[in-house]
């Protein structure tokens, strides 16, 4: 499915798709098959009905200027900020607010329940709130000795 | 000479009834089969043997007269059961020349002699002396294993306090911890006995001195009130070191022991979890397994350091005043005595209670899974009230116990006193005689005030100690299951399957009713074979059966020319990539999911095999594609989506062999299109049995095989089937007009 095909942008900000064959694409989607475990491995690109029109092996493998067209169209979907600090929470039974440093600045999170914590492989945590919206923590071990203390009561 | 001839085929014959066939038999004729009957044609029990030799079938029966039927061509038996009566028809031509009946417990014993009775009338009697019958049941005995699969049966003690010492099987590996926890407990248990010791010297040599006019002597006082200090700092030292050592080693053999229990359940067979409910295994695993680990940690160390405290005290008080002693010891047989009196009542209370635990468990894990269907049918109450019945057993059983185990504690707070006024009345006597000091009355009050006291804490290892044993006995009733389905002694390897499946004679039986029997079918490596049938006509069995969920009852299933039951399982089963009807996901990734038959699967391959399943797109829709979370917890898919993730996870073991159980019946005909797509690609080159109620799904099979009511009725492609006008003409014919009647009325069946 690693076909050649060519990739560019509409004046709308839309990807058109051009395949070997010729035919044309409106709307394809850029989607991660393994957006956790493997982001740049298997990305495939979508039309607007569902189907798989292309897909990409290893994203590094494309040419850069693809390859940065397909990272900008990414982007607004992986909305995952980096925790770096817990500021406060607001109790330590769920639903719990917590007060949070981000690596896109302070906000809030309400955790709906424990399970909403999920260990992901290498020891990052994602962590989803009650309107879906995820958070990402990276290193357990890097955040500072009280934040970690925080985090463990609800692990 | 004749003896000699006679003498391997007799040892198939019971020994009672040796003498008396072997009078009967030809010199050329010798024994292929037989079998013990236990019932007489009108239905009362009489012993009696059926015997095959390689000219006639013999029936012996009690007082009934003894028949003979020689072997001809039209002779022919047949076997049935009804309700736990079995029965061998013994028929020539169109008249039916006897009926020879017998309870279940003979029932393989004659399906061997009708099978050996069809596979004589093949050779014509040329094959040597078959292999010597299970003894119980006089059935084939397993080559492999050396027993009879029928005759496993799961071992049945009662519920004793011995069940406890069983534990010293997952005890033995801590043995050194133990063994330092009894030295800890020893050396803490003496430290806490010299405090009282020291009183006697305190109130004799110090006290009553002093009263007497003599000043207080204070380096002697030094001495034993220091020595009063330092035992209590020994005590305290020991005390932890013991708590902690035998608490952390408790631990670790529960954890052993629930790991072993877990192990040995996923080894059992389908059977075993078929007669057994979710709650009941959850709650024997969890709680159960943690009240022995809490009884090991807590109660057996509490009562082990009783029995040494009221062992040294006995030692300690003897050795002051013999007679003093013995009065103070005076009330310990009564205690002993109601000890053991409600300990027999506590005992089968206990049990009780623990199934009643299971009860209310067993209406959780029933009424939450199914939570759709009881608010569907508006049955919350219905529901409410099993909980609360159940509920209230359990109350019920409680108050029943309580009430013995209420009047215990203070029985014993009763004697204590009573042991007291006993030893004060004695002492005082006996001080007033000038045989004892205040001293050693002071110091036998300190003592036997503990000495009470752990009593009362011993008296309390009773129900403790019923618990644990009750919950012991359950989870080795788990440990002591043999599985039915057990892997050989000796396993056979393939090293290349190709797929061939040979299945002869094949019955099997759940409880008293015949499932199936005498099935004979023959499949290609490659082939595609459609098994229809109504419900109920064994399809799903036969299924069970191939994948070695369940061992055959009668005749053998070969895979490549090997009974199965000669390979080890995970190698047999390995082979074999089974879609259910209802598609169970595990909760984990959707990647984890498809890749779980086979866990080192690289991503490329769970992609290729999810495209090839049809099941990529949808996958991709999902917020985190194959890193989305399924099964319990995780997201929700659709039945058709959750079935092709099942195929996905059946390609990607590659198997030889593909069982499609209902694969496509419980999703709608859109889905249905699109999962038949998905297993084209899965059939192609395997050997494939696929199981559907829905005739249209089955168009591409090579040959379809009808079973109806445990036989196979009909065999043949779909046209020769239809040009037969049997069972499956029938059938198809039915569900075309239910499907042009759906089609009229605008609705797809």
């Amino acid at each position: 499915m690693n076909a050649q095909f060519t990739l560019e942008r509409s004046p709308r900000g839309r990807l058109i798709l051009t395949l070997a064959d010729g035919s044309c694409h409106h709307d394809v989607l850029p989607v991660r098959a393994f957006p956790l475990t493997a982001p740049d491995e298997f990305v495939a690109l979508v039309s607007a009905l569902g189907q798989e029109l292309v897909s990409i092996d290893r994203l590094d493998e494309l040419p850069a200027a693809t390859q940065q067209l397909l990272l900008e169209a990414l982007a607004p979907r992986e909305f995952v900020p980096r925790i770096l600090g817990i500021e406060k929470v607001s109790t330590f039974s769920t639903p719990s607010v917590w007060t949070l440093q981000t690596d896109r600045g302070p906000t809030q999170l309400t955790l709906k329940a424990e399970e909403d914590i999920r260990r992901l492989p290498g020891g990052r945590l994602l962590i989803t709130d009650n309107h879906g919206l995820q958070f990402m923590v990276e290193d357990q071990a890097a955040l500072d000795p009280r934040s970690r203390r925080t985090l463990e009561r609800f692990l | 000479m004749i003896e000699n001839l006679h003498a391997p085929s007799l040892n198939l014959l019971p020994p009672d009834w040796r003498a008396l066939i072997a009078a009967r038999l030809a010199p050329d004729e010798s024994v292929r089969a037989c079998c013990e009957t236990d019932l007489t044609p009108d239905l009362r029990y009489a012993t009696g043997v059926l015997v095959l030799t390689t000219q006639r079938l013999l029936h012996l029966a009690g007082a009934e007269p003894e028949h003979e039927w020689p072997i001809g061509a039209d002779l022919a038996l047949r076997q049935s059961d009804y309700a736990g009566v079995g029965l061998v028809e013994v028929t020539r031509g169109a008249t039916r020349l006897a009926v020879v009946r017998f309870s279940l417990a003979h029932s393989t014993g004659a399906t061997h002699v009708v099978a050996e009775f069809a596979r004589l009338r093949l050779d014509g009697g040329l094959a040597g002396v078959p292999p010597s019958p299970c003894p119980e049941c006089r059935g084939p005995v397993d080559p492999a294993s050396g027993v009879c699969a029928a005759c496993i049966r799961e071992l049945d003690a009662p519920p004793s306090t011995w069940t406890l010492f069983r534990l010293w099987r997952f005890a033995r590996p801590y043995r050194t911890q133990l063994f330092f926890g009894f030295l800890f407990t020893l050396g803490s248990t003496f430290a806490t006995l010299i405090p009282p010791y020291l009183t006697m010297p305190l109130m004799d040599k110090v006290l009553i001195p002093f009263q007497n006019g003599t000043p207080i002597d204070q380096s002697r006082l030094i001495l034993y009130l220091g020595g009063l200090l330092c035992a209590a700092l020994f005590a305290w030292v020991l005390g932890w070191a013991r708590t902690y050592l035998l608490a952390l080693v408790s631990e670790r053999i529960g954890a052993d022991l629930r790991t072993t229990t877990f192990n040995h359940l996923l080894g059992l067979s389908l059977e075993y979890f078929g007669g057994k409910r979710t709650g009941d295994l959850i709650s024997r695993l969890g709680s159960e397994s943690d009240r022995i680990c809490v009884f090991l940690s807590l109660h057996a160390l509490d009562f082990a350091t009783d029995v040494l405290v009221i062992l040294m005290t006995a030692a300690i008080l003897f050795s002051i005043d013999p007679w003093l002693a013995l009065t103070t010891l005076l009330p310990l047989p009564f205690i002993g005595w109601m000890i053991h009196a409600v300990r027999d009542r506590l005992r089968t209370g206990f049990e009780k209670l623990m199934r009643v635990w299971s009860e209310v468990a067993n209406v959780l894990s029933d009424t939450i899974p199914g939570i759709r269907v009881v608010k569907a049918f508006a049955q919350e109450e219905r529901e409410s009230k099993r909980f609360l019945v159940a509920n209230q057993y359990n109350l019920a059983l409680n108050d029943r116990l309580n009430k013995t185990w209420a009047l215990f504690a203070p029985t014993v707070s009763l004697l204590t006193e009573v042991g007291l006024l006993v030893v004060w009345g004695f002492g005082i006597f006996q001080i007033s005689q000038h045989e004892i000091t205040v001293g050693v009355l002071t110091a036998f009050l300190a003592y036997i005030g503990r000495f009470y006291a752990r009593l009362d804490s011993m008296s309390r290892i009773v129900s403790n100690t019923q618990k644990a044993a009750a919950a012991a006995k359950r989870i080795f009733d788990i440990l002591d299951h043999v599985s039915s389905v057990p892997e050989p002694r000796q396993p056979l390897t393939i090293p290349v399957v190709r797929g061939r499946i040979e299945l002869r004679e094949v019955g099997f039986r759940y409880g008293s009713r015949q499932v199936l029997r005498g099935i004979s079918l023959e499949i290609a490596p490659g082939e595609m074979i459609g098994l229809v049938g109504q419900s109920g006509s064994g399809k799903s069995t036969l299924v069970n059966l191939m994948c070695r969920f369940y061992d055959v009852a009668a005749g053998e299933i070969l895979l490549d020319g090997v009974d199965i039951r000669n390979l080890s399982l995970a190698s047999f089963r390995s082979h074999i990539g089974l879609v259910l009807q209802e598609p169970f996901l595990f909760f984990g990734t959707v990647a984890d999911n498809i890749a779980y038959g086979k866990p080192g699967a690289n991503r490329a391959e769970i992609v290729a095999a999810a495209r090839a399943a049809h099941a990529h797109d949808f996958i991709l829709r999902l917020p985190q594609g194959y890193d989305s979370l399924v099964g319990e917890r995780g997201q929700g898919l659709s039945g058709g989506e959750r079935q092709r993730v099942s195929i996905a996870r059946a390609l990607l073991i590659n198997p030889r062999i593909l069982i499609l159980d209902e694969a496509t019946s419980s999703v709608d005909t859109e889905t249905e299109k699109e999962i038949q797509r998905a297993l084209e690609n899965l059939v192609r080159g395997r050997t494939t049995i696929a199981v559907a109620h829905r005739l249209s799904t089955l168009r591409k099979a090579d040959r379809l095989v009808v079973l109806d009511r445990g036989r196979v009725a009909e065999i043949g492609s779909h046209t020769d089937l239809l040009a037969r006008e049997g069972i499956y003409a029938r059938l198809y014919q039915a569900q075309l007009r239910q499907h042009e009647e759906g089609e009229l009325a605008g609705v797809h069946p």
